[in-house]
């Protein structure tokens, strides 16, 4: 192992150990803090007496529900921009500035229009998520190496082969990325709905912890999303190195 | 490419002409839509409501109250967010060791969400202003982090050199030499780190508190004024978008 590696990991074990010590000597009030140590015996508990199993799947059905919808939108309207470049002209603007606006702040609307449903965290992770998918459509669109459409038209190709053909896979790679952006973005967005709106996997399980006081819980539950969350943003960009050797 | 037969003028100008009729389709389907009554009543308000309670919300001392405490707490959480995360960029770029080590736990611990921390914050500092500061701050500063260590990575090492030449101290070379070199990095960084400050404390304010936008905007929610509450959210977007502007703006090009 390299030793940064091993100095961060030092680092964080050193953190909790010294969280475990202060908290179990009294010196940090344990109505704020809770030990590591029991934030995980917790997350078995969290399985056992609130469903975190059933949860997980539901945050992450959500998720990948959200992110697989904005695909099937996302990745005609980014071809529909490539192929007529006056309609990129025309929106490509308004939805660069849709990737930079607090879209979050939407979810009262979504709210009164679904209610406390999974239909509102749906579309907010849709929303979010299908900006990503159609610029980097675009942009991979666009970057085809030329030579790979000359190969085409040498070929005599028309259009639909040549998209089907040459222009898809090679942008297959880009296309991923946008998925991936979808996926974080509609994750983060799933689990911050569900902790505001009290409603489904995760997210509200760690509102409802935090309103029934139950510290040690709120604590577990709030580690498991970020474990979950990590491992999660870790696997997709490990899948996105794979797809795109360059 | 489909455009090429166009004069770039033309093309701006059709461009131009699909973006007025897209705005008049949207706000035709709008209206159809407040009219239609497929909707329960006030879901989707005409127009002309929002416009009116643009208005009123516009004339409301009430408003500038609100923006006052948002304000300051997003500035707030900026200050304490970013200085920290332009000091974890310094002290990583200036001792590589500790970048490698702490950078890939802040690279990943970057998008997960925030909000989910709103209960342990509550906890520490109680409700008020500076737990929504701390909402602020903590979402702040992993785009500041990532992005000062990687302006920094990225500096010139003749301009090291030069700074070493003359004899310049650590301060000195963090001052004179990286951070300016930096500055495209930093301001990217500000820019993201705005964004989410500003999201992180009008959700705490959404989620709880008794002051700000964000708990005018859930309190137009709570009583149903949806007029209102669109208003409030597009006078949201709009300060997002001139203050996201002018960050830009300061942003140097290449």
């Amino acid at each position: 192992m390299r030793p940064a590696t091993i100095l961060g990991a030092a680092t964080l074990l050193a953190a909790a150990l010294a969280l475990e010590a202060l908290v179990g000597a009294g010196l940090l009030p344990t109505y704020i803090f809770v030990r590591p140590s029991t934030m995980l015996a917790t997350i078995g508990d969290l399985f056992r007496e609130e469903d975190l199993a059933g949860r997980f799947l539901l945050t992450f059905s959500s998720t990948f529900l959200s992110a697989g919808l904005a695909t099937v939108v996302g990745v005609p309207v980014g071809w529909a921009l490539y192929r007529y470049r006056v309609l990129s002209a025309a929106y490509a603007g308004g939805i660069a500035a849709l990737a930079s606006a607090p879209l979050i702040l939407l979810y009262p609307l979504f709210l009164v229009a679904f209610g406390r449903s999974q239909a509102t965290i749906v579309a907010m992770g849709f929303l979010v998520g299908v900006v990503a998918v159609i610029l980097k459509t675009e942009e991979g669109l666009i970057e085809v190496r030329p030579v790979l459409r000359a190969v085409g038209s040498s070929f005599r190709l028309t259009r639909a082969q040549l998209f089907w053909k040459i222009e898809l896979p090679a942008t297959v790679p880009a296309i991923f990325s946008g998925i991936r952006l979808a996926l974080v973005f509609a994750l983060i967005n799933v689990v911050g709905i569900e902790f505001l709106i009290n409603f489904g996997g995760l997210g509200q399980l760690i509102a409802d912890l935090a309103d029934r006081y139950e510290t040690a819980g709120m604590y577990a539950a709030i580690l498991f999303v970020i474990i979950v969350s990590v491992v999660f943003f870790w696997m997709t960009e490990k899948l996105e190195r794979w797809l795109r050797p360059a | 490419m489909a455009a090429t037969g166009l004069s770039a003028a033309r093309g701006h100008g059709v461009a131009t002409l699909i973006q007025a009729a897209t705005l008049a389709a949207l706000w035709l389907a709008w209206e159809a839509l407040a009219r239609s009554g497929l909707f329960f009543e006030g879901v989707v308000p005409s127009s002309l409501k929002v416009a009116r309670a643009l208005a009123g919300i516009l004339v409301d001392p009430a408003l500038y109250g609100a923006l006052l405490v948002t304000g300051t707490e997003v500035a707030a959480a900026l200050a304490i967010g970013c200085g920290l995360g332009i000091a974890f960029g310094l002290v990583g770029a200036a001792v590589p060791i500790l970048g490698e080590a702490y950078e890939r736990y802040i690279h990943y611990l970057a998008p997960t969400p925030k909000i989910i921390f709103l209960p342990i914050l509550l906890l520490l500092f109680g409700v008020g202003a500076g737990m929504k500061i701390a909402m602020g701050a903590l979402s702040a500063f992993f785009p500041m982090a990532i992005a000062t260590l990687s302006g920094l990575r990225q500096v010139d090492p003749v301009l090291v050199r030069v700074g070493r030449s003359f004899h310049l101290t650590r301060r000195q070379m963090a001052l004179k030499i990286y951070l300016p070199a930096a500055l495209r990095s930093v301001l990217t960084g500000l820019r993201l780190s705005f964004g989410f400050a500003l999201v992180g404390v009008l959700l705490a304010e959404i989620k709880m508190s008794n002051r700000g936008l964000g708990f005018m905007a859930i309190q137009f929610y709570n009583h149903m004024e949806i007029a209102e509450l669109y208003a409030l959210l597009l006078v949201i977007f709009a300060l997002a978008a001139v203050v996201n502007g002018l960050i830009g703006r300061l942003t140097p090009r290449t």
